[in-house]
């Protein structure tokens, strides 16, 4: 039920975004005489400070934001899946080395490594993802080197390597195919948290620069103007919890179906 | 032991680095970023001698370090006051909303907590826990605003931000406080569900002992190691999500010294900002580790 509920929202975005690119609904397109108006039958979520239509931009800056996910995700899982893959199977000094570096970028709480590369890079979306992609490649990297140091000493690995395998045989055969169903998994929630890094560094101001939309710079609008048009606000709260519901529901109901019991640290 | 502490003083140093580094990560000409392209050369070079860029890196560092060694952090080039000063006004702020955050958190989550394991099973438990799994994903740039919304714009009955008065800081402090207590609910919960099933609980309550008197006196007790680790662990990212929730209500604190020195191009400063929250998570973290230590008999003879 929960599970149709979160795949459900995931279809009505997408199929949002195609409606609205197939319509040529224009983020910013200007109108003068409906700034801050609430929802109307040519503006069906209202309108923001500049008269823009706030469902363009909602639409538009879901594609930017996901855009931006799709492709962090996919830099940071090359990366540190690598260089997990390296600490954990050459274990030792090469290990003891790469760690003490991933322990370094743990060691900035939450955001705050990602607001320092975006404040020193300056705003804009390459920099934005620069940024995000210079902390997020962490998770990856302690999850496969964990794994990879299980998974080095089993028995068909062993068997493998007795056999003359090569190293890159090794890990790409033999270890690397096991840990695919627990990389989804993590690419899924990583999903979620790079949209909501985005969104947190566009609502500071250091991301997606106008006149590109972003729902973190909608917000701050919303903000912003939340005395004079709440609804502004309101809207793209809820947009946001819809979206960050369904896809985190999405993720546990994949966990479930791929049988992974491992909890991503 | 000394590992640990080995290992605490290569993070401290690996954080040193990193935020020795970012300044050197400014595209182009830090000076001239700061300054602006209208600055003259002889200000420019000012500058670039105050910040000891015209050295070598390696010079650079050693400086940095002894600075920071004799609580130096460098002026801030907006307003001109040594950045130690802007610190000791805005982090005692910032402390006090993290410290009101986590008794928000630490009040909220842990009887709710026990409420659902008590409840274990019933729909007031299945209510607790998926409320708190699916709240606790929401970031807190969303439900600052939803928050203002509802307490100081529909209700009118909470300022809508600054610093003001002293029910100014009840908005942030939930906005900061709340993920806490859904995880602290979640902690509570299981750590106390497994505790029940010990045999100890058993024999108390053969003793004839009120239930309540089990719970409170006995199986919350025993429950508490890892709910303290859990609290020491977020109060690290109460200090990092100080950042957002700062901004939304300008409470006037490091995140927010942080957040205005990244918009006025004001590097030092958001280099200081960034290396003492690290440094505060970091410190908090070890702190944790220590007492959870000394707490727990079983860690500390290394079993």
């Amino acid at each position: 039920m929960i599970k149709i509920l979160a795949y459900g929202i995931l279809l009505f975005w997408l199929l949002a975004v195609v409606l609205g690119r197939l319509f040529q609904l224009d983020p910013n397109q200007i109108d003068l005489n409906a700034i801050l108006h609430t929802p109307s039958a040519v503006y069906w979520l209202g309108n923001d400070d500049l008269g823009r239509s706030i469902l363009a931009r909602l639409l538009h800056g879901v594609e930017v934001s996901l855009l931006v996910a799709l492709s962090v995700t996919a830099v940071t899982m090359t990366v540190g899946v690598l260089i997990g893959l390296l600490a954990g199977f050459y274990g030792g000094r090469v290990d003891q080395f790469l760690m003490q570096v991933t322990d370094v970028f743990l060691a900035f709480p939450g955001i705050l490594l990602a607001i320092a590369f975006a404040a020193v890079l300056g705003p804009g979306l390459l920099n934005l993802m620069i940024a995000l992609s210079l902390t997020g490649w962490v998770s990856y990297a302690r999850l496969t080197r964990g794994q990879t140091l299980s998974l080095r000493d089993r028995q068909h690995v062993l068997a493998a390597l007795s056999l003359g395998a090569s190293v890159p045989r090794l890990i790409g055969k033999h270890i690397l195919p096991l840990l695919t169903s627990l990389l989804v998994v993590e690419a899924t929630y990583s999903l979620a948290s790079v949209m909501i890094a985005e969104a947190s560094l566009s609502f500071l101001g250091l991301g997606i620069q106008a006149p590109n939309a972003s729902w973190g710079a909608m917000l701050r609008d919303g903000v912003r103007y939340m005395l004079v048009a709440p609804h502004y606000v309101l809207i793209v709260g809820m947009s946001l919890m819809s979206l960050i519901l369904a896809i985190n529901l999405g993720g546990d109901s994949l966990r479930d179906h791929l049988d992974v019991r491992q909890e991503a640290d | 032991m000394i590992k640990r502490v080995l290992s605490f003083c290569t993070v401290v140093f690996g954080v040193l680095s990193l935020t020795f580094l970012l300044i050197h990560l400014v595209p182009g000409d830090p000076v001239e970023v700061m300054l602006g392209e209208s600055a003259s050369l002889a200000d420019r070079d000012v500058l670039r001698a105050e910040l000891g860029l015209n050295q070598s890196v390696a010079n650079q560092f050693a400086l940095y370090l002894s600075r920071l060694a004799h609580a130096d952090f460098g002026v801030s080039i907006h307003s001109k006051t040594p950045i130690i000063e802007l610190i000791k006004t805005r982090y005692p702020a910032t402390l006090k909303l993290a410290l009101v955050a986590l008794l928000i958190g630490v009040g909220v989550g842990v009887p709710l907590g026990v409420f659902a394991a008590l409840k274990a099973g019933h729909w007031q438990d299945l209510v607790v826990t998926i409320v708190s799994v699916r709240l606790s994903a929401m970031p807190a740039f969303w439900l600052g605003p939803m928050l203002m919304l509802i307490f100081a714009v529909w209700l009118g009955c909470l300022p809508v931000s600054g610093m003001d008065s002293p029910s100014s800081i009840i908005l942030p402090a939930l906005t900061l406080g709340f993920g806490l207590s859904a995880i602290l609910t979640r902690m509570t919960r299981t750590s106390l569900l497994e505790v029940l099933n010990e045999d100890f609980i058993r024999t108390a309550r053969a003793k004839g002992l009120t239930e309540r008197q089990v719970i409170l006196r006995h199986a919350l007790r025993a429950a508490l190691l890892p709910i303290i680790t859990i609290v020491g662990l977020q109060m690290g990212s109460l200090l990092a999500g100080t950042v957002i929730t700062e901004t939304i209500f300008s409470w006037d604190g490091i995140g927010r010294l942080l957040v205005e020195s990244i918009e006025k191009r004001d590097y030092p400063v958001t280099q200081a900002c960034v290396l003492l929250v690290a440094l505060s998570y970091v410190v908090v973290n070890a702190l944790t580790d220590l007492l959870y230590r000394l707490a727990d008999p079983r860690i500390r003879l290394g079993h």
